[in-house]
C-alpha cells in the first residue's frame, strides 16, 4: 500500500510539475529573468502549492502515525546553519543556469531530452559527492 | 521590469501548483514522507541501514515522476520542453544542483512547498537563498555575460 501510494504520489506529482510549466526549463528562466521580459507564472505554482499542502501539514503535526501506519517523518531541524546558506546559494545558481531543478528534471528525463538525461547524471554524481564526504566524516569521529 | 502577459499562464500555473500540493499532502498523510524529490534521489545512494524497504519507496517514487509525461501524452498533447542552456552549462549546473540541495537538505519541493507549508523558517530562508541566486544568476548570464 505505502508502494502504490509513493507510485501514485510521484504521478501526481510529475503532472503537476507538466501542467504548471515547471518541465520548461525555459518558463521556469523566464520567470528568474526579472530584469526581461518577466514571466510571473511560477509564483502561481507556490501559491497553488503551498494552498493546497497547508491543511494537510497542519494535520500531520497531530498525527502519531501515518494514516497507513508509517512513523511521521516531519524534519525536527530548525536551526540556520552554514551548510543550509552555501548549499541553497549553489542550488539557486545551478537552476539559474539550466533552468531545472531536481522534479523537472527527472520529468524532461522521462519525456526523454537528451540534456535532461545529461543533467540528472550530473546531479546525481553531486549528490555522491555529498555522500561521499558525509561517510568519511562520520568515520573520522567514530 | 515588463511583464511578458504573452506567455503568462495564471490558471494552469495555479492548477498545476495545486496538483503538486495535493500530492505533498498525500504523502506526508498516508506515508508521513516529506515529498522533497532531492531528499528522496539522494537517500536512494546511501547504503540502507538494515533490512528497511528505503530504497524501493525512493524508486518507486521516482519511477511515477519518470512515467508522468507518459501519461501526460495519454491524454494531452505534449507540453513544450525547451533547454536554452549549452551542455557544458547543463553538467556545471547539475553537479551545482547536486551538491547544493544535498548540503541545504531541500529543494524547491522540499523547502520551498513541504518546509512554507509546514511555515518552517530553515525553509523560508533556503528558498529565499535559491531564489535570490537564482535571479542572480539568470541576470549575470543574460545581460551581463551574454547580453
Amino acid at each position: 500500500m505505502l508502494l502504490a501510494m509513493a507510485f501514485a504520489v510521484g504521478l501526481i506529482f510529475g503532472i503537476g510539475l507538466i501542467l504548471a510549466g515547471m518541465a520548461n526549463p525555459a518558463k521556469v528562466q523566464a520567470f528568474l529573468d526579472l530584469a526581461g521580459a518577466w514571466d510571473p507564472s511560477l509564483a502561481l505554482v507556490m501559491a497553488g502549492a503551498i494552498a493546497a499542502a497547508f491543511v494537510p501539514f497542519r494535520l500531520a503535526r497531530r498525527m502519531p502515525r501515518s494514516l497507513l501506519g508509517a512513523p511521521m517523518g516531519l524534519p525536527a531541524a530548525a536551526k540556520l546553519d552554514r551548510r543550509l546558506v552555501f548549499g541553497s546559494l549553489a542550488f539557486g545558481i545551478g537552476w539559474g543556469l539550466a533552468g531545472f531543478c531536481p522534479g523537472p528534471a527527472l520529468v524532461a528525463l522521462g519525456a526523454g531530452e537528451a540534456k535532461a538525461v545529461v543533467f540528472v547524471i550530473a546531479m546525481l554524481a553531486g549528490m555522491a559527492v555529498f555522500e561521499v564526504s558525509e561517510a568519511r566524516k562520520s568515520r573520522k569521529l567514530a | 521590469m515588463t511583464i511578458d502577459w504573452a506567455h503568462f499562464t495564471p490558471w494552469s500555473s495555479l492548477a498545476g501548483g495545486a496538483l503538486i500540493g495535493v500530492a505533498a499532502g498525500l504523502f506526508i498523510l498516508f506515508n508521513g514522507r516529506i515529498a522533497g524529490i532531492s531528499g528522496i534521489l539522494g537517500g536512494f545512494l546511501r547504503p540502507p541501514a538494515g533490512k528497511s524497504n528505503e530504497r524501493a519507496w525512493r524508486a518507486i517514487f521516482i519511477a511515477g515522476l519518470l512515467c508522468a509525461p507518459l501519461a501526460w501524452g495519454l491524454f494531452l498533447p505534449a507540453r513544450e520542453i525547451r533547454i536554452d542552456a549549452g551542455w557544458m552549462e547543463i553538467v556545471i549546473a547539475g553537479v551545482f544542483v547536486g551538491v547544493g540541495t544535498r548540503y541545504a537538505a531541500g529543494c524547491t519541493s522540499g523547502h520551498g512547498v513541504c518546509g512554507l507549508s509546514r511555515l518552517s523558517f530553515r525553509s523560508l530562508a533556503a528558498t529565499l537563498i535559491f531564489m535570490a541566486a537564482g535571479f542572480a544568476t539568470v541576470y549575470v548570464m543574460r545581460h551581463m555575460v551574454g547580453g
